[in-house]
């Protein structure tokens, strides 16, 4: 005769030791994040409340909203990543949409012409379209020999220059979710649209695209949070003329030593950018419920 | 069969053919389904019964051939233009839409008023019995509601020719069963000419009013449920319908043999230079008091006996080393008489059981 709770105390060990051992597995990444980022991070908060004397204070914080210079370079910031956001999904979308009509093969292999350059080096990219884009550059030159147009037209140095150079990077980051979210819709559902009487373009806008938007918005989000913090691109394509957070957060450190602004500067960018991604999140659940509507 | 609908539409298909590189999909395929006929195309997977219903949906666009649905022709018809309801394997239902979202669809694509949509919906789910349904989330309904919602969705703005493809083949057994039996109600009271595309042969002969079993691109018989299982036209209709022995026969003038048995058969043998007997597991019955008179019976020895609850299976091996299989229906004097493997048994068949069909393997 067995007790009724025979092995109990026994099967429970084992039970709490296969969690610890799984738990055990991931302490390695566990540590490196508390290393190189919550310690990192909360220094970085610390420091940006401790003004010039070494004592607490809202100084930094406080030039930021004084200063014009300080809001003009956060207006910058959020209108050349919404640009850059609103140029990718332009762009991406129907390349996307092309991409995942194709037979999968062929598709992954036009894939991998899209994230080529990834796999090139952000620097050589961007002096790549310096190269391009500059006033005896390749573009100007031939478009001028070819008599398109007759004085060199300016595309770099500016907010142009900085788009095409952000666009071109960011673009792989957008199209790979939307076209893994394009992948995922059955045919069928296109099938069933058109057999209940969808014109070709009626299921597309009805079917197709609604169902395509979370991975359109992961990636549209994705780019636009990467933008928010870009240095180098905006720093040699925008020629001092576009002047995003992240540099200036490089000036005080460099030019000024002034570890605290800079600090205060990466909190903020930091807070702002968890708002989007809150404020993201409540929008995407919100939009899988309204989506029933119609 | 249902009593056809002032609006069903017959189908006329002629000679249609669709390759894929070598392989024939579909070998001039020529078929005509009757105004408000339930109609199954049946055959394995690969056998072109599903390249078909697309070609009558206008999902795959054929080699040649011609499709009228009544008099029109519309083989080169977009498939929004022809005005078919369809179901499909996966139900296909809008994830993003409710189940009134699903099922109103093709009637705001017609731009129908809101309130004639709202009434038309709810009546279209009171139909499958899922009135107040509505509201639901597609992920919220079970396996057997969603296909509910789709035979909704296809039959609400009142298409005069209704597809299925495999509609029950997710479904779990018992809802499957239930849902046939609906499914052919719902047939009967709307009149629809259906096509209905299944791999299963139980339910093609439950439901069906004719049967085509197709194979290889081609239609191999087309026929009543009955006649498809009682009088098959070939070898693979024979093989696929029910779980038949073949044993071979040969020709001796006007007598039909087994070994140097002469066979007693119900109808006449095929004019074909092979020969086959069809013997059905059902249609065997086991002697207890030595050969009947009037029946073919032969020797054998039982080697395996398989309770099955309702029935039992009985593996036998013939003189001449073939191997049967026949099914017995359990009562409870059956229980006990069950032979044992061993021992030496007589099945003997009933000349109308004993079928003889071409022997050729198609």
């Amino acid at each position: 005769m067995v007790a009724i709770h025979a092995n109990e105390d026994g099967l429970r060990r084992d039970e709490r030791l296969e969690r610890l051992k799984l738990f055990g597995l991931s302490s390695p990444a566990t540590l490196l994040i508390l290393v190189i980022l919550v310690i990192p991070v909360g220094w970085l908060f610390y420091v940006s409340f401790v003004g010039a004397d070494g004592s607490f204070s809202l100084e930094n914080y406080e030039r930021m909203v004084s200063r014009k210079s300080y809001s003009r370079i956060f207006i910058t910031t959020f209108q050349v990543s919404f640009l850059t956001t609103g140029l990718c999904i332009l762009i991406g979308y129907p390349l996307a949409y092309f991409l995942s009509q194709l037979p999968p093969r062929l598709a992954s292999l036009c894939m991998i012409t899209v994230l080529l350059p990834f796999w090139t080096s952000l620097l050589v990219r961007t002096y790549a379209w310096l190269v391009l884009l500059q006033k005896q550059g390749l573009i100007n030159s031939w478009a001028m020999s070819l008599g398109l147009w007759d004085e060199p037209i300016k595309m770099v140095h500016n907010m142009t220059g900085t788009l095409i150079g952000m666009v071109h990077i960011m673009l792989p980051f957008l199209i790979l979710p939307t076209y893994g979210a394009m992948r995922a819709i059955s045919q069928d559902y296109m099938k069933a649209a058109s057999n209940l009487g969808a014109r070709p373009r009626t299921a597309f806008w009805t079917v197709f695209f609604p169902l395509s938007t979370p991975g359109l918005f992961a990636g549209a989000l994705m780019v636009f949070i990467l933008c928010l913090g870009f240095f180098v691109t905006p720093a040699v394509l925008g020629g001092g003329k576009v002047i995003m957070v992240s540099m200036k957060i490089v000036s005080n450190i460099e030019l000024f030593v002034n570890w605290g602004a800079a600090s205060a500067l990466g909190v903020v960018l930091l807070v702002l950018t968890m708002i989007i991604l809150w404020v993201a999140s409540r929008f995407l659940k919100l939009d899988q419920i309204a989506g029933g509507g119609h | 069969m249902a009593t056809a609908s002032k609006d069903a539409l017959p189908i006329t298909v002629a000679n249609v053919t669709k390759t894929y590189g070598k392989v024939h999909a579909l070998d001039d395929v020529s078929l005509e389904v009757k105004s408000g006929e339930f109609l199954t195309l049946l055959g394995p997977s690969g056998s072109g019964k599903s390249t078909l219903l697309m070609v009558l949906a206008g999902f795959t666009r054929p080699d040649h051939g011609s499709l009228k649905f009544g008099d029109t022709e519309v083989i080169r018809t977009a498939p929004h233009l022809r005005e078919v309801g369809m179901t499909f394997q996966n139900y296909a239902l809008f994830p993003h839409m409710t189940v009134a979202g699903n099922v109103g669809y093709p009637l705001r694509l017609r731009k129908r008023p809101k309130a004639e949509i709202a009434e038309r919906v709810e009546k279209a789910l009171e139909t499958v019995q899922l009135g107040g349904f509505g509201n639901r989330r597609i992920d919220q309904l079970s396996g057997g509601q969603r296909q509910r919602v789709a035979v909704a969705r296809a039959i609400v703005f009142e298409p005069r020719i209704l597809l299925m493809d495999e509609p029950l083949s997710a479904l779990d057994k018992k809802l499957r069963d239930q849902m046939q039996i609906e499914l052919r109600r719902l047939h009967e009271k709307l009149g629809m000419t259906t096509v209905y595309v299944t791999h299963d042969q139980r339910e093609a002969l439950t439901m069906s009013d004719r049967i085509a079993v197709v194979n290889h691109g081609r239609i191999m018989q087309l026929a009543t449920p009955h006649d498809l299982y009682e009088r098959p036209a070939n070898r693979f209709v024979a093989d696929f319908i029910g779980d038949s022995t073949f044993l071979k026969v040969t020709r001796q003038g006007d007598r039909i043999t087994w070994g140097d048995m002469a066979l007693a058969h119900g109808a006449p043998a095929p004019d074909t230079a092979e020969l086959a007997m069809m013997l059905r597991p059902e249609r065997i019955a086991l002697s207890d008091s030595g050969p009947v008179e009037g029946a073919n019976n032969f020797a054998a020895t039982a080697e395996n006996v398989v309770y099955q609850g309702d029935s039992y299976l009985v593996q036998a091996r013939l003189s001449d080393g073939a191997e049967i299989i026949l099914r017995r229906a359990m009562s409870g004097a059956t229980a006990t008489t069950m032979p044992a493997p061993g021992d030496a048994i007589t099945p003997t068949v009933a000349p109308e059981d004993t079928v003889l069909i071409d022997g050729r393997e198609v």
